[in-house]
């Protein structure tokens, strides 16, 4: 099968511009990244139908081999509307996050640093836990051996 | 076998109930259960002797060709009876060691008498992988057991020290029993000792699999773990780290000797381990104040005695690791149990406070000396027969030409000269009197705690003297090794070289302890002995460091950086394997349409335009274009269906983002991210790059003949025109069914978010003929229509004209007047009011006509959702709720229910899932009109669209108005340079947003 050029350059432009936005910490934009990446990854599928042809109707008279490949439609079509939903779910959750939070004018963003700071706080804790009761275990042993004790 | 294991678990269950109302007589009622066991077994020893095995085996996974497959041999029993034996004892002393009040008494026998099973089917099991499972089990209510006084930070180390050693070993042991049991072609021990595994598979797996026993059995470098192991209840010492768990690695050692003590790595791993342990721990042993401690050290020598013994591999060595094995559970257990009973007498176990109890604890004093001198192995008692036994079978071996042999008897002999010095240290330390010491006072316990180390004992002792008595059985555990089979266990050979090793062995023992002072001041010469404890705590730590270094590394990021990760994965997982592939596409096509480049051109442009954008409005309306160019290229591509989907969907997506977007600050805040934007354009671009390579090949690839060529007959056997609507309501119907219980669950979910107290409901209803306080317009400020219409007359300057107008004034919408005028178009109420109706009309005929030409179930049903999204906007929540007025739940679940209905009818008539049928009718107007199950199906899709919609509305619209409403104009913030008013009332999120509750729309109805 031949590829067409401009939707292969369209479909990689969307989608990698949609990552770069997904990586930012708004949720807003990630959900916008996730449109971008939906509607090129849309596109891409479209693209598997090959050149196209007529709409896949069967009106009086039609030749068949003239249509376009009408499975990736079905399938993009769903996918469309599924799209659609889970838009209407992120946002639903980005109000909530906002709402919930009372985030106020900070808007969508997550803050992370101060997870990361009380992960990396906890970690130390459970290292330094675990490091005395080993420590107690060998003062123990230590304490019974006579020659350490001298 | 089997039903013992499970009266065990049976009764461990029920134990912790029963310890409430029994406290600590809760002990003897268990110790009932090992001891009939024992007594069960008992009778089994004659027949199982002379050769009889009982076997027991219940399919457990049959796909791998495992199941619980239990196997009573000589080995086994003899096992088998240490275990319940010596437990019974251990349960029974418990009654007195411990006091009523102890805290987690109850879970305590329970894991005991737990343990006490599962080492019974440790010990019988036959199948590796349900020996594998009991062999973690004891590690695992070790690890409890040892942790019982968790209050203590030793006992927390401790347990936490052997449970990572011995699940270590476990696991090693676990990769030795795949490679085995693959390259043996069965799970069954016994098979597996029948048929050894031989060659590299074979020294592999069995190098493997002793790891594992040797970290059970704590040889070093293991064998730190059991000193620490200490910090248990001296009961959970004396049986399972020493009697009982501990002697797994020695069972298993025992086990594979007939099959692969020929191996290569058998001999100087074991010989050489074993001897090397004998001597370190005996060494170690003898520098111990703590007595317990000193027992451990002991028995980490012994336990490499042990090993070093039943790695010998002939008949000779067998027996005699079967009688050591036996001598040790039996002097080991006392030990441990006299030492609990000094500790609970005197609040001490250190040799320098202990003082004169020889006198005041004679039988105390007498049981431990018998104990001792088995450990020492002075005759008459059982020791000395094994280690008579263990000499002999070692000159034996040595002289059949076994080098290993004579390093195995030198560390014997060095070993036991250490250990004779270390049983006397204890009898001395912890009976003598010393002078300077004061006698401790004594804190008197029922003399009933002294029958269990006293009937150990006693056992010494007569199974010394009456050997003959258990010589079958042990000699029937040593059947099928190499090696002359006329040794016996025995009091007296004769003058026999391993007499006189041993002569020699108490000798120079005696030297030791008569000189003692001057052992001690060389053991303070010597450099410190091999201590691996402490490596094991650099390795530790090495490890938690490693670990909290990489877990910080790899999720630092939250959200973006998992995101990172996942993409650079793809990018370079896709994009390597694009860039190895050797199918590039011979021939590429530009464009297929001209306008293609154009479009295509405007829709690059407004993605990079997102990317730059900070506004989040601007950046959601221009991700819009570029829906709205796939609308085109869709459109030119022959895909009419997928165009006016799009189109449809694009305009709902950018109003729904519209109301979401009204509440949060226009910008977004450019915070330091955790992706900077330079990583973030980098990641970008290879990701485009990735996807751009992966979609030439796999397009280019292609070479079959695309299976829709089949499906216009399949279409129009379905009775539709339009191919695609056919694949979607009946060729590929069941992934639409799939796609609208998605779009179910997501509507749900959007519903959920935002209404925290239930989903239920429609949009809010105007109060009309409703009681007047429920569901009514909010108060709003005097300029409103509404309640402009009541105040005017109340306000003097206001002329009644004007009055008269607001009351008569025509509204082109139900909800109009709720609306504030500010806020009113006039031409939009008009607009709506007029073309509301034609929408709705041209949705049904959409969904109609939808079989034949473009068009069905989804496109109809977005646009009377786009129908309903005009409503909304025009005249406010109301209005929709005038426009709808039904539960959007029960809109969406009558979708489901049809689209699902339509799936399972045909069941029953008999045909499959899915089978359609059809009628067809000539109707004016529409032309032929063919009207089938597939058509009922879209009508469920229809629904389901337009109840997705209503909720997105009702939530996302109606559910924010009311409640921005209540919050107030400084719930919107202006602007994100300005900060966030303090001031602001911070609401409980969890309540609903109005206190009395009745008058939200989500609360109304639920």
């Amino acid at each position: 099968m031949t590829p067409t050029l401009v939707l292969v350059i369209v479909a990689a432009a969307l989608f990698g511009a949609g990552v770069a936005v997904m990586l930012e910490r708004s949720l807003t934009r990630v959900l916008i990244g996730f449109l971008l990446v939906g509607n090129g990854v849309n596109l891409f599928m479209f693209s598997m139908a090959g050149a196209p042809g007529l709409a896949p109707l069967l009106v009086d008279g039609v030749d068949e081999a003239a249509l376009s490949d009408p499975l990736p439609q079905a399938f993009v079509l769903t996918a469309i509307v599924i799209n659609l939903g889970l838009t209407a779910f992120m946002l639903a959750l980005v109000y909530r996050t906002w709402w919930l939070a009372q985030l106020g004018a900070q808007g969508d963003i997550i803050g992370d640093e101060e997870d990361a700071e009380e992960d990396a706080v906890e970690t130390a804790g459970l290292i330094r836990s675990t490091a005395e009761d080993d420590r107690a275990v060998q003062d123990v042993l230590d304490a019974s051996d006579e020659e350490v004790r001298r | 076998m089997i039903l013992s294991l499970v009266l065990f678990g049976l009764v461990a269950v029920v134990t912790p109930f029963a310890a409430r109302a029994l406290g600590r007589r809760i002990f003897p009622v268990i110790a009932l259960v090992p001891a009939g066991v024992f007594a069960w077994l008992l009778w089994h020893v004659p027949m199982t002797a002379e050769g009889s095995v009982v076997t027991e085996r219940i399919p457990w996974i049959q796909a791998l060709d495992i199941s619980l497959s239990f196997r009573l041999d000589p080995l086994s029993l003899l096992l088998a009876l240490i275990v319940t034996g010596v437990g019974a004892l251990v349960l029974l002393y418990c009654t007195w060691y411990f006091r009523d009040d102890e805290p987690n008494l109850g879970r305590f026998a329970a894991l005991l008498l737990g343990f006490a099973g599962v080492m019974l089917g440790l010990v019988t099991a036959d199948d590796v992988y349900v020996l594998f499972t009991f062999w973690e089990f004891t590690s695992v209510l070790s690890y409890l057991l040892i942790g019982h006084d968790s209050a203590k930070r030793e006992s927390r180390g401790a347990a936490l020290q052997a449970l990572t050693v011995t699940v270590f070993g476990g696991l090693t042991m676990f990769v030795g029993l795949v490679v085995l049991t693959v390259a043996g072609g069965t799970t069954s021990l016994a098979e597996l000792i029948a048929n050894p595994v031989v060659g590299v598979a074979g020294e592999v797996g069995i190098a493997l699999v002793l790891v594992g026993a040797i970290s059970k059995s704590a040889l070093v470098p293991f064998h730190f773990w059991l000193p620490a192991a200490m910090a248990a209840p001296t009961p959970v010492s004396a049986y399972l780290h020493a009697a009982a768990m501990v002697k797994a690695g020695v069972y298993l050692v025992m086990r594979l000797a007939p099959g692969y003590a020929e191996l290569a790595v058998w001999h100087p791993l074991l010989i050489g381990l074993g001897a090397f342990t004998m001597l370190v721990g005996g060494w170690r042993a003898l520098r111990q104040t703590d007595l317990k401690l000193l027992l451990a050290y002991g028995t980490v020598s012994q336990l490499g005695f042990l090993v070093l013994v039943a790695s010998i591999g002939t008949r000779d060595g067998q027996l005699a690791a079967g009688a050591l094995l036996l001598a040790h559970a039996l002097f080991k257990a006392a030990l441990f149990l006299t030492v609990g009973i000094i500790d609970h007498a005197t609040g001490t176990r250190d040799v320098r406070e202990l003082s004169g109890l020889g006198r005041s604890m004679p039988w105390i004093a007498a049981i431990a000396t018998v104990a001792a001198a088995s450990m020492a192995g002075l005759p008459p008692v059982l020791g000395f027969v094994a280690k008579e036994t263990v000499f002999h079978a070692q000159l034996a071996y040595g002289a059949e030409g076994g080098a290993w042999a004579w390093v195995g008897l030198v560390g014997a002999i060095i070993g036991s000269v250490l250990t004779v010095a270390y049983s006397a240290r204890f009898v001395m330390g912890a009976f003598g009197r010393k002078p300077g010491v004061p006698e401790p006072p004594l804190h008197r316990e029922s003399p009933l705690i002294a029958v269990a180390p006293g009937v150990l004992a006693v056992t010494s002792l007569a199974a010394s003297i009456g050997v003959a008595a258990i010589e079958p059985l042990i000699a029937a555990a040593s059947v099928g090794l190499p090696g002359p089979t006329e040794y016996k266990l025995a009091l007296w050979h004769g003058f026999e070289p391993a007499l006189f090793i041993s002569l020699g062995v108490y000798a120079l023992g005696a030297l030791m302890v008569w000189r003692r002072a001057a052992v001690a001041r060389a053991q303070a010469a010597l450099p410190d002995t091999f201590e691996a404890g402490r490596g094991y705590l650099r390795i530790v730590r090495g490890v938690d460091r490693f670990a909290a270094w990489l877990t910080t590394f790899i999720q630092s990021g939250g959200l973006p950086g998992y995101l990172a990760v996942t993409v650079s994965v793809l990018i370079l997982g896709v994009g390597g394997a694009a860039l190895m592939n050797d199918s590039w596409p011979s021939d590429v096509r530009f464009a297929d349409e001209p306008a293609q480049p154009v479009v295509g051109f405007v829709i690059i442009v407004a993605a990079l335009a997102v990317v730059v954008l900070r506004q989040r409005l601007a950046a959601a309306l221009l991700a819009g274009v570029t829906g709205f160019g796939l609308v085109v290229l869709f459109g030119v591509g022959g895909a009419p269906d997928l165009a006016l989907t799009q189109g449809l969907v694009e305009a709902i997506t950018i109003v729904v983002f519209v109301l979401v977007l009204r509440r949060l600050p226009r910008n977004i805040q450019s915070r330091k991210s955790t992706v900077s934007a330079p990583v973030r354009a980098v990641i970008g671009t290879l990701a485009a790059l990735v996807m751009a390579v992966a979609g030439l090949v796999a397009l280019g690839a292609r070479q079959e003949p695309a299976i829709s060529e089949g499906y216009p007959p399949l279409a129009l056997e379905a009775h539709a025109k339009n191919i695609v609507n056919g694949l979607l309501v009946d060729i590929r119907a069941w992934d639409t069914l799939g796609e609208v219980s998605v779009l179910v669950a997501v509507a749900t979910g959007v519903a959920s978010l935002i209404f925290v107290s239930g989903r239920t409901g429609g949009a809010p209803r105007l109060d009309l003929g409703a009681p007047r306080d429920r569901l009514r317009p909010l108060p709003e400020p005097a300029d409103t229509m509404r309640s402009a219409r009541r105040r005017l007359s109340d306000v003097d300057h206001e002329t009644d004209a004007a009055a008269e107008a607001a009351a008569t004034r025509q509204t082109w919408l139900l909800a109009g007047r709720t609306i504030s005028p500010r806020n009113r178009s006039i031409l939009i109420e008009v607009l709506v009011r007029l073309l509301f109706h034609p929408a709705i009309v041209v949705s049904v005929y959409l969904l109609f006509v939808g079989h034949n030409s473009p068009g069905g179930g989804f496109a109809g049903g977005l646009v009377a959702g786009l129908a309903l999204v005009a409503r909304y906007l025009a005249g406010g929540r109301y209005e929709l709720g005038e426009a709808l007025p039904v539960d959007a739940g029960r809109v969406l679940g009558a979708g489901l229910l049809l689209a699902a209905g339509t799936a399972a009818m045909p069941l029953l008539y008999g045909a499959t899932v899915f089978e359609s049928t059809w009628f067809e009718t000539e109707v004016p107007v529409l032309g032929v009109l063919s009207i089938g199950t597939s058509t009922l199906f879209d009508i469920g899709v229809y629904l389901i669209v337009v109840g997705l919609v209503l909720d997105i509305l009702r939530t996302l619209g109606a559910e924010i108005d009311r409640q921005i409403d209540e919050a107030g104009e400084d719930a919107v913030p202006a602007d994100p340079a300005e900060p966030a008013d303090p001031t602001r009332p911070v609401r409980d999120p969890d309540l609903p947003a109005d206190p009395a509750g009745a008058t939200g729309p989500g609360r109304a109805e639920a």
